[in-house]
């Protein structure tokens, strides 16, 4: 048995007390890379926090964290306060943690075992303060972070799926939400980014999860990450802005 | 109070899901050099916390362990001293280890693909509980 999940290791024991200072967690994953998780995470975040809600981003992205560039700042200046754990700094009203604080933009490989550290240790040192939302944004794929997430935190989580209507992408998401429903995790619904319609209703219905709704394609988008106020001013942020209402209704 | 006190809080939430009595008479901890964690911070938070919670503890003893690592490419085996390096690397690996991969590579090849064999975490080796009577 692997050290992390061995009985010694203090920190399995308190990392679901250290997020019970949060109402509600909503899990971002696609195992498709470039449908828009981490977009989609951002500026759902930015438009929680908007309405009035105490919410929190945690990037979990650990070989390639890139939330912080849809914010459009540099990390490594926005350390934490060190108050018994670390306080995750304040960006656009958003309490937000990212490992690029600590890495850059320097390149951090990693096996399996220290994805598992990473994620257990930022889940034991870093303290959330009495949330309304915690948004965490998740690498491609279905490996050691969402298994830690699903395992650690999974039954007190909702996640939000999302894709585009591609095929390849929309077989993945399918891989992902007949995992999810083996264990019975709460699946708030499936996004549809990149389209020009909705096209994944029925595909919602026949899957019995709920369409949270579209979002369209931007050709234009690529200009405005980084740069939150355009980020406003997009029909991304509208559309998002109507998934957000749809979630916290 | 700095960080340590989150790394002590777990070692006391591991400690009372073990609980067997109101007094400890030993705790032993295997402290990885790595993460350079201040002993005394940590022995003085963990006292407060055993003491909130209701616990005497009569020992508390730390077994520290030295850095190792080996290069998964090449097999070189090599040793860091980590008090040596810059205080923006120290503090980086202070709060998240893994992060050593972004900042060292293997000495031998340059590879980043090298395995942490020794000196990563806080492990409890040991609670030893009073028996009763």
């Amino acid at each position: 048995m692997k050290k992390y999940v061995g009985e010694k290791d203090p920190r399995i024991s308190i990392v679901n007390k250290r997020l019970s200072t949060v109402n509600r967690i909503f899990i971002v994953m696609s195992p498709k890379g470039g449908v828009g998780k981490t977009v989609f995470s951002t500026i759902f975040s930015l438009i929680l926090a908007e309405h009035g809600f105490k919410t929190g981003l945690l990037d979990l992205d650990f070989t390639n964290p890139s939330t912080h560039i849809v914010l459009g700042i540099n990390p490594i200046n926005y350390k934490p306060v060190e108050e018994k754990g670390l306080i995750p700094p304040n960006i656009y009203n958003l309490e937000y943690f990212t490992i690029a604080i600590y890495t850059g933009d320097k390149p951090l490989p990693l096996r399996g075992e220290s994805v598992n550290n990473i994620f257990l240790e930022l889940l034991t040192i870093v303290k959330w303060s009495n949330l309304d939302y915690l948004v965490i944004d998740t690498p491609p794929s279905i490996r050691d972070e969402h298994l830690d997430l699903l395992t650690f935190i999974g039954d007190k989580s909702e996640l939000i799926l999302i894709t585009t209507p591609n095929p390849i992408a929309i077989s993945s998401i399918g891989r992902l939400i007949n995992l999810l429903k083996e264990s019975s995790y709460k699946i708030k619904g499936l996004v549809e980014n990149m389209s020009s319609g909705e096209y994944l209703k029925q595909y919602c219905i026949e899957n019995g999860i709920e369409y949270l709704g579209s979002i369209p394609y931007d050709q234009f988008f690529d200009s405005k990450i980084g740069d939150v106020e355009k980020l406003r001013q997009s029909i991304i942020w509208n559309s998002i802005d109507e998934i957000v209402k749809k979630v916290t209704s | 109070m700095v960080h340590e006190w989150a790394l002590a809080e777990a070692i006391v939430e591991h400690v009372l899901k073990n609980r067997e009595n109101n007094i400890l008479e030993k705790i032993v901890l295997r402290i990885g050099l790595l993460q350079t964690i201040d002993l005394d911070i940590l022995k003085f938070a963990l006292e407060e916390l055993f003491k909130l919670n209701n616990i005497s503890v009569e020992k508390i003893e730390f077994i520290e362990e030295d850095i190792s690592l080996k290069c998964r490419k090449c097999s070189y085996e090599w040793r860091i001293d980590i008090n040596n390096l810059d205080e923006y690397i120290r503090e980086s690996i202070h709060f998240i280890p893994e992060t050593i991969y972004s900042f060292f590579k293997c000495p031998n090849c340059s590879s980043r693909d090298y395995d942490l064999k020794t000196g990563r975490g806080i492990y409890v080796e040991e609670i030893r509980w009073r028996k009763r009577s």
